[in-house]
């Protein structure tokens, strides 16, 4: 272990805001929680929670599957083989991300339901009835795994991919030398190697999709957090739905301890010994044609599809000719809260996970369980925790002018759209930390002690090593932190300021009265801002014999 | 670099932010907190600025706006909530975050079944939960709620989630009037009625009945209005329906409302009342109409040609106050019976 001097007075008191700031809504909704709910449990023991655990579980395992076989397959091909087609993929595989899970089930019902695209396609050749019978029914649990799956899929791509980048050489070489065919090299190395990224990518995945309401509610599965919502709007009771959410947190608890055992022992397997990294093989003619569709396809049913029924509603709505200021307006904001939010989230990750690196505390440690408990909650009840402390600021400081007689300033920190930010941050602060994490025990240690025996502070260190055997782990955190910003729907809408749209709550105004497809063009919006991001930091995603 | 860039332009958001709430204070505004969307409220509002100079703020969310009140406390800046349903009513009341409308215009527009008697809300449009029936396979013009459950129509029925809002409120008006014992029996009869698990939204309802997936589908009176005039691709789920206003066997079509609440704390009350008068009035109540082929509540505007040929709406006359005090029971009713399952 690493003690080093106690250099990091700053990164102790940042680490210890992170936590701070993600537990503020968690604890108000644990005091929400604590008011009595006498019939609420019964009710949901005997009538609810047998199907919704059920369905929940089903759901989760459903999705994990999909998106590991989907994302760490395709991971793994793009990381270690060159294939034609391979440069364009680096960039499209993350994209799936920029499409918000309800509006892929949305685009998906409309083609696959009766009397859609699929359905007229096969009355040229069928009568009605008979073509209605070979419909896959969308509207069921096992079409909700395969809508949300393929488009999360990218969280377990992002992670895995980050981490086989610095996959060793020698162990996979030395397998190959042994006789070790593709296969056996990938479940028997690949992937026990990337089995911290693996499980990070998977909790990332489950969570979101535990978080889930649109889609699921529209597909007709129902989940705890339907359960939660019908508690507190139908049968109007906020202590029962905030008893519920700490159920679900309690089950995220056991998620991350999942994920925490998916990564045990994961320090000891690198050493450093072995800078060398593994070069690609080129695969080419039927091999090469294979890689290319198995991972265009995901990316095809995940993006593609998706953003040509976009482009497709926006054109022959006629909506680009309506869009004008306004639209341009809610896109910058959008880009304004989700670019901040970014910023301080990977700053705060960065501060939380080096912190515990540097001088590991059973303080720090906690710390750094805190910051990733936000993710853990629906983005609804997030939002109701966060009104709590954030209004109880804002209104001391107005007691405080009314008290030294000034002006009131007004409700700062939610008039200025810092609490959308605020949200934004406890939300997805769990992606930075567990992807630097991730990164980070990936570097050996012996680093840390060779730099400070050459004489290098911590922040030399930092910034001439760790960041830059980080970057992989840092792009991807911040492709989808800034993606999961630009989507994010329930708190931007309860938290943000008088006349201020963003490009999610553009779409939301339609989609309630449910024709989201006027909508489309914010939604293009959003895939649009997505992909400048995406595309300029797969630039330097692809090392060591990529462009950077 | 490029962190700068994004500095600078989140710094820019914050402060444009900042510039629409400083002017909060100002009389010539007024703030509304909506559960409507905006792009459904806008015209009114701009409507209602020409008129008057006032100007309208607006922020809207689809859940979750008296827990902002109340924590907003009496710093709040709002002064007036839009509802779309009976239930959001009913929770900014229990919540405590709203005052009484004093308004004798409003009084004397809006019928008295649908406003609070304590004038704590007034409904301002409605639109009733109505059948879509399969214009090929159904015969008969007239239907009851109760008949729903009639074993005749065995898996010809389909509906969207029994905890969906607007079935909320239909069934809570079943156990208002039939009691809970009875409202049972109902639901697990027409649950036993449905040709699937209910899922989708009203549209996919009139889908399923143009694809023959069923012949009886529930759903609003201005889903089908909308699909039948706003949307090509849509058109034929409408054309292969028709509207039957249903009733209650011994009442009226259920209706739904959309209301308007007065901030406890509103700083600008007198253009919160004016503003809801201003709603009530037949301006508004024409658009309401015209544009989101609403019911109106104030009597004399003509209705919307599409909702007009649904025949004549014969509204039951089951207070809407009373509904609401049913939405519990109807919610856990529907977990009971296991309707969504």
């Amino acid at each position: 272990m690493t003690a080093g001097p106690n250099t990091s007075p700053v990164a102790t008191t940042i680490s210890l805001l992170a936590a701070l700031i993600v537990a503020a809504p968690v604890v108000s909704i644990g005091i929400l929680a604590l008011q009595p709910a006498p019939d609420v449990w019964p009710h949901l023991v005997a009538y609810v929670l047998p199907q919704a655990l059920r369905d929940t579980a089903l759901l989760l395992a459903g999705v994990a599957v999909v998106t590991l076989l989907l994302g760490a397959g395709t991971a793994w091909l793009i990381s270690l083989y060159d294939f034609p087609g391979r440069r364009l993929l680096l960039w499209l595989m993350p994209l799936p991300l920029a499409i918000p899970t309800y509006i892929g089930a949305y685009v998906y019902v409309d083609l696959f339901e009766p009397l859609g695209l699929a359905h007229r396609a096969l009355m040229l050749w069928l009568p009605t009835q008979d073509a209605v019978a070979l419909l896959p029914n969308l509207r069921s649990l096992p079409g909700a795994v395969a809508l949300i799956g393929v488009v999360l899929y990218p969280y377990v791509y992002l992670s895995v991919r980050a981490t086989l980048q610095y996959q060793s050489a020698e162990f996979i070489e030395a397998a190959r030398t042994l006789g070790a065919g593709k296969w056996h090299v990938f479940w028997r190395i690949s992937l026990p190697m990337a089995r911290p990224a693996l499980a990070l990518g998977l909790a990332l995945v489950c969570l979101e999709t535990l978080n889930d309401i649109g889609a699921s509610e529209y597909l007709g599965v129902r989940t705890l957090t339907v359960a939660v919502f019908t508690t507190w709007l139908n049968r109007g009771s906020l202590p029962g739905a905030a008893q519920t959410s700490c159920l679900m947190l309690a089950i995220v608890i056991v998620l991350v301890a999942i994920e925490r055992y998916g990564r045990r022992n994961a320090s000891v397997e690198f050493s450093s010994e072995s800078p060398r990294l593994l070069q690609r093989r080129p695969l080419t003619g039927l091999k090469g044609a294979l890689s290319f569709a198995a991972c265009f396809s995901p990316m095809l049913f995940g993006f593609i599809v998706p953003l040509l029924f976009l482009i497709n509603q926006s054109v022959k709505r006629g909506l680009l000719s309506d869009a004008g200021a306004p639209l341009l307006r809610d896109a910058f904001n959008s880009v304004g809260f989700a670019s901040l939010a970014t910023l301080l989230a990977l700053s705060l990750g960065f501060a939380v996970v080096f912190a515990h690196r540097w001088r590991p505390t059973a303080l720090r440690a906690v710390t750094m369980t805190i910051a990733q408990a936000g993710y853990a909650l629906p983005g609804l009840v997030l939002a109701i925790g966060l009104l709590i402390p954030v209004l109880a600021i804002d209104n001391g400081l107005n007691t405080l002018a009314a008290w030294l007689n000034q002006p009131p300033p007004g409700l700062i920190i939610v008039g200025s759209g810092g609490a959308v930010i605020l949200a934004y941050v406890i939300r997805f602060l769990a992606v930075p930390t567990g992807l630097i994490r991730a990164g980070a025990e990936r570097i050996p240690r012996d680093y840390d002690d060779c730099a400070r025996a050459a004489g290098a502070g911590h922040m030399t260190a930092m910034r001439r090593i760790h960041l830059p055997l980080l970057r992989p782990a840092m792009m991807g955190a911040v492709i989808v932190v800034f993606v999961d910003c630009l989507k994010e729907l329930p708190a931007t809408l309860l938290l943000r300021p008088l006349n201020v749209e963003t490009l999610a709550t553009s779409i939301y105004q339609y989609a309630s009265r449910g024709s989201f497809e006027e909508g489309a063009l914010a939604a293009l919006l959003i895939v649009a801002a997505s992909i400048g991001p995406v595309a300029w930091l797969t630039r330097f995603s692809d090392l060591p014999n990529g462009p950077a | 670099m490029s962190r700068h860039h994004r500095l600078a332009s989140a710094a820019a958001v914050l402060c444009l932010a900042g510039l629409s709430t400083s002017a909060i204070a100002d009389n010539g505004e007024v703030n509304v907190y909506t559960y409507r969307e905006t792009k459904l409220v806008q015209p009114l509002f701009a409507a209602f600025t020409k008129e008057t100079g006032i100007k309208v703020n607006v922020v809207s969310a689809s859940s979750g706006l008296e827990q902002r009140m109340k924590a907003e406390g009496a710093n709040s800046p709002a002064d007036v909530l839009l509802t779309v349903d009976i239930g959001r009513i009913d929770e900014a009341v229990q919540a405590g975050v709203t005052q009484p409308i004093k308004s004798e215009v409003i009084d004397k527009i809006v019928p008295a079944q649908y406003r609070d008697p304590d004038g704590q809300w007034a409904g301002i449009s409605m639109r009733a939960r109505v059948i879509y029936a399969s214009k090929d396979r159904v015969k008969q013009d007239s239907i009851t709620y109760e008949e729903l459950a009639d074993p005749k129509w065995k898996g010809k029925i389909c509906i969207r989630s029994g905890q969906h809002i607007y079935n909320n409120a239909l069934f809570a008006a079943y156990v208002a009037k039939h009691g809970e014992a009875k409202a049972e029996e109902w639901l697990r009869g027409v649950k036993a009625n449905l040709a699937q698990k209910p899922s989708g939204g009203d549209r996919e309802t009139a889908r399923d009945v143009a694809a023959g997936k069923c012949d009886l589908g529930i759903g609003n009176t201005y889903y089908w209005a909308l699909m039948m005039n706003g949307d090509p691709d849509k058109k034929p789920w409408a054309e292969a329906t028709r509207v039957i206003l249903p009733t209650f066997a011994d009442g009226g079509t259920h209706v739904n409302l959309s209301g308007v609440l007065l901030a406890k704390h509103a700083p600008n009350k007198a253009n919160g009342i004016k503003l809801i008068e201003w709603l009530a009035g037949e301006q508004a109540q024409q658009m309401y109409a015209d544009i989101n082929y609403e019911y109106p509540v104030r009597s004399g505007v003509t209705l919307n040609p599409t909702i007009a040929g649904y025949g004549q709406l014969k509204a039951d006359p089951m207070p809407i106050a009373k509904i609401a005090r049913s939405r519990k029971a109807a919610s856990t009713l529907v977990d009971k019976v296991g309707f969504d399952n």
